[in-house]
């Protein structure tokens, strides 16, 4: 541990770092990779794969995941916000090939494959889209003459309208949600607020009536006799036959049928290895992870850093409350990993990036800092 | 808050336009301020944010709980072991041969759930197992339940075979297989077993009302050879010649239906008994055909002459009535408008010897008469005739009593019609006359003498059970039950012929004739009771269908054949002075 007079830049940092944020997230991607061992062997000997394949995969992936949240943490606001629309662009350009080269998996283009493997490019664009929208927004409620509300609605128009055409609307419900809460934390009048409710609720509709596969999935959450419901039975099965302590590890029989085990349905399979104590323990860390960088947010007195604080913590919180909903029968099924312990390598990179920029602007800094930010006048060039 | 100094507070700006400008200005003002990000509100927006999660995660969680609470679904081994309630303890004759045992085998079973294609599955199922219906099991396969039968108690070839299918979610649960070995020789008695193995009949239903099998499924015990085996009073050498000559009987005498019971009446032990038709345990596919009944327990018959005996033991154990008491047996007895006649009629007055062995209906009658309605109401009672016998099996019937007792249902009662009882009813009662006058509910189960003692109870005097004896055996000399006097048993018998009630009316051709007898007489060990519905009369018979055709001659083979197996001796010289108390009384016959 380095003192705290030493100046290097590593000191620094970790006298600034959001140490229990830091922690929480280092002990949920050991978790993802100890779960992944529970969720992920049935479907790798379905595919012919060796039992291990996506658990030493997963590993492989988290050592670039974990530069990258070093990485990320390391910047100040300034280089956030420069490597995140560096990276929204990079990644929008990939999302509009996978419009056009795109891979068709399960009816939709969302994979693009690189010599190497195939990404997610939509993983990587939420948390760029967060940051920038944050800034957006941040910067149209200090100044008058930057135009940050309608900057923030073109965003959003952009980022989600390749989105629908992929189709992805998991994705592009997490993205609006997220945006929502950014408009509604910036303060927006309360008008604005209620018309977005309208409008969301008009959005959905219109999915419904016009995506069948969408219609199909509430339809069968609202009466599950109407459908299949396969996947949603054998996860309550999970929860079930796991009860409080768990079936032990190896000993689930349920997640062999249980489609996509090892990603979006993993938290059920935790439930029958591990027991509903696991679950509930797991829930706590994801809970204690959002309601700290919440608490971060809220301190924190310059806007940029609170309003994409605030925006990467919904983006987490929302995903891991999405699956878990779903993986409970909470919601209507949805295709929605649960953050640093589903199986993915683009998902895992991504949000290592999200709660790199979460550290990075949760950076306890010095006020005079702060300061110079909130009094634009005298540093105008200083802005990226 | 934090941005104060960047953007002055816009309602102090608001307040200050609105004193001096006009309507116009401040619309457009206000349309400004719905625009405006307000970045001051963030701090109790955030907190509302933080609020939101934690109300969904309180949510999540609880669900969780209430899922942790759900009560667990036994598994597919637990739920098999429930469905297969396993072992049973050994069932052995009263000589340890072995009557019923389990012997293991192996059922196959299928986890719909765990299944991938089912109709892949049914296919190769039915092609190893081809008295599986396809679309049967294609439907328990679509079910959402989490284990389904395919095919209980397969061969160890076919389980062979569906092994090689390798199918997943195929499985095997040994299981065991409930066997009788002596198959139709004792089925009443044994009952049978479901594919479960839970007894639903007979001994066998019995057993697992003691507890037996709850023990077994708790695991206390894997084999039937951890259990103590239930060592039942039958012989088995006995039962199968009882069963064997009643069954020829039935044939030659092309009866409906026919029963026989052996009861030792010192101890009340049921030492075999037999009802024909019956069926095979190991297959009781026909068990439940109405006409299989156990016609010993279950049928409920009017038992003519044969309950003589008890009214006669009624008014001597009275002091009413001695046994040289006589009486009036000439012409018909009118009772009303109902006239009662004797069968073989003698036209003269009767001792009490002689009314037993003419079987005279009008001196029984006129004996019940003596003792009045209360008190022969009473004796029957008494003698267990009027209540349903419980013994261990579960099968019984109830008796048919007359609703309203009269004078006349006495007198009717006094030769065995109005009365309808099950025959072991009336084997327990005629025991306790014979024995000495205790009477003993008749078991199943082996007892020694000393544990009989301790339940039985005492019903008549020693010298009325004397007198019984006696008149038994004085039928078996002079009356009708020569046939079954086997020589060297010292045999005693009493027939009874019943007219069946068919159609609200006695019918003269259809029969139900019993016989019993005791041997040896003068200390009686066997007490035999054969029963033949509707028995036919056959040219050697001269065209009688009266129970000593039938009945009484089956009894007789019957003896012959079983006594010396059960240990009793012929004697070849009758035994000096069998009933001194006759004797000394100078009874009808005993001179």
């Amino acid at each position: 541990m380095p003192s705290r007079l030493e100046r290097s830049p590593f000191a620094q940092w970790w006298w600034t770092v959001d140490r229990f944020l830091l922690f929480s997230l280092l002990v949920l991607m050991v978790l993802g990779i100890v779960l992944c061992m529970a969720g992920s062997p049935p479907v790798a000997e379905r595919l012919g794969l060796p039992t291990f394949h996506f658990v030493s995969n997963q590993v492989k992936y988290m050592v670039p995941a974990l530069a990258v949240m070093f990485g990320i943490s390391m910047m100040s606001p300034r280089h956030v916000r420069r490597t995140a629309l560096i990276i929204y662009v990079i990644a929008m350009a990939l999302v509009v090939c996978t419009l056009l080269f795109g891979v068709e998996v399960k009816g939709a283009k969302r994979w693009i494959n690189f010599p190497g493997g195939a990404i997610q490019p939509s993983e990587f664009v939420k948390p760029a889209f967060v940051v920038l929208a944050a800034w957006a927004f941040s910067e149209g409620g200090r100044r008058k003459d930057v135009p940050g509300t309608v900057v923030g609605f073109m965003l959003l128009a952009c980022t989600i309208v390749p989105l629908v055409l992929q189709p992805d609307i998991g994705q592009t419900m997490l993205i609006t949600l997220v945006w929502c809460g950014l408009v509604f934390l910036s303060g927006l009048h309360l008008f604005w607020v209620a018309g977005l409710g309208g409008v969301s609720m008009f959005g959905l509709f219109i999915a419904y009536h016009v995506l069948p596969h969408v219609a199909a999935r509430i339809n069968r959450f609202l009466d599950p006799a109407s459908g299949d419901t396969f996947q949603v039975d054998n996860a309550i099965d999970s929860f079930v036959q796991g009860g409080w302590l768990g079936k032990g590890p190896g000993e689930g029989t349920v997640k062999r049928i249980l489609p996509d085990s090892h990603t979006d349905f993993i938290f059920a399979v935790t439930a029958e290895e591990f027991g509903i104590l696991v679950c509930i323990g797991l829930l706590t860390i994801f809970a204690m992870v959002v309601l700290r960088g919440l608490v971060l947010s809220r301190r924190n007195e310059e806007p940029f850093c609170r309003l994409a604080a605030a925006g990467l913590v919904m983006l987490f919180g929302l995903q891991s409350v999405i699956n878990m909903a779903v993986n409970v029968h909470l919601m209507p099924a949805k295709g929605m990993t649960l953050p640093f312990i589903s199986y993915g390598g683009s998902s895992l990179i991504s949000l290592a990036l999200a709660m790199g920029f979460l550290l990075a602007v949760t950076r306890r800094r010095p006020r005079a800092e702060i300061y110079d930010r909130i009094v634009p006048e005298h540093t105008e060039e200083a802005y990226a | 808050m934090s941005d104060q100094q960047g953007s002055p507070d816009p309602f102090l700006d608001d307040g200050a336009e609105k004193q001096r400008t006009p309507l116009g200005r401040r619309m457009i003002g206000g349309v400004q301020n719905l625009f405006r990000m307000r970045l001051d509100k963030s701090g109790h927006r955030v907190f509302l944010v933080a609020a939101g999660f934690t109300i969904i995660y309180a949510v999540i969680a609880g669900r969780l709980v209430q899922l942790g609470l759900r009560p667990d679904p036994p598994t597919t081994y637990k739920r098999a072991q429930q469905e297969t309630a396993g072992v049973r303890p050994d069932i052995i004759d009263r000589n340890g041969e072995i009557l019923a045992t389990d012997v293991k085998t192996v059922s196959v079973f299928a986890e719909p759930k765990r299944i991938i294609d089912k109709d892949e599955a049914v296919e190769l199922l039915t092609a190893v197992l081809p008295d599986v219906d396809a679309r049967d099991l294609r439907e328990k396969l679509g079910s959402k339940k989490g284990f389904v039968w395919v095919k209980r108690e397969i061969t160890p070839k076919q389980q062979q075979e569906v092994y090689r299918l390798g199918l997943p979610g195929v499985g095997f649960m040994p299981e065991h297989k409930r066997v009788y070995p002596n198959g139709v020789a004792l089925s009443h008695v044994l009952g049978f077993t479901n594919l479960d193995n839970q007894g639903i009949a007979g001994i066998e239903k019995w057993i697992d009302g003691q507890g037996m099998a709850d023990l077994g499924l708790a695991g206390f015990a894997r084999q039937s050879t951890d259990l103590k085996p239930v060592q039942l009073s039958i012989d088995l050498r006995a039962q199968h010649a009882l069963r064997d000559e009643v069954a020829k009987g039935l044939e030659k005498y092309k009866a409906k239906a026919g029963a026989g019971m052996i009861l030792d009446v010192t101890t009340g032990e049921v030492v075999a008994l037999a009802s024909l038709p019956d069926y095979d345990p190991n297959n009781p596919v026909d068990a439940l055909d109405p006409n299989r009944i156990n016609r010993m327990t279950v049928g409920v018959y009017e038992m003519g002459s044969t309950f003589k005996a008890l009214t006669t033991a009624m008014a001597l154990d009275s002091g009413k009535v001695s046994i040289n008491s006589t009486f009036d047996a000439r012409g018909a007895l009118a009772y009303g408008r109902f006239r009662i006649h004797d069968y073989h009629g003698t036209n003269r007055i009767l001792t009490v010897p002689e009314v037993f062995i003419h079987s005279s209906n009008i001196g029984t009658a006129r004996m019940a008469m003596v003792i009045g309605v209360q008190g022969h109401k009473e004796f029957l009672k008494k003698m267990g005739q009027l209540d349903r016998m419980r013994t261990e099996m579960p099968e019984s019937a109830e008796p048919i009593v007359p609703a309203r007792w009269g004078e006349l249902n006495t007198m009717t009662i006094a030769f065995g019609h109005g009365l309808a009882v099950a025959p072991m009813q009336a084997v327990a009662a005629v025991g306790a006359l014979v024995n000495g006058g205790v009477m003993f509910t008749p078991t199943f189960l082996k007892r020694s003498a000393e544990e009989a003692a301790k339940v039985g109870q005492r019903v008549i005097k020693p010298e009325t059970s004397e007198a019984l004896r006696f008149v038994m055996r004085l039928n078996a000399e002079k009356g009708s039950a020569t046939k079954a006097a086997i020589p060297g048993y010292f045999v005693g018998g009493k027939t009874g012929t019943a007219e069946k009630v068919i159609g609200g009316r006695y019918s003269k051709n259809r029969l139900f004739t019993t016989f019993m007898a005791i041997a040896p007489a003068d200390k009686p060990k066997y007490l035999f009771l054969v029963i033949y519905d509707e028995p036919q009369g056959l040219p050697e018979t001269y065209g009688y269908a009266t129970a000593a055709w039938n009945a009484g001659a089956v009894t007789g083979k019957v003896i012959e054949r079983v006594a010396p197996m059960l240990g009793l001796p012929p004697r070849f010289d009758p035994p000096v002075a069998p009933f001194p108390l006759m004797a000394r009384l100078g009874a009808w016959g005993a001179r």
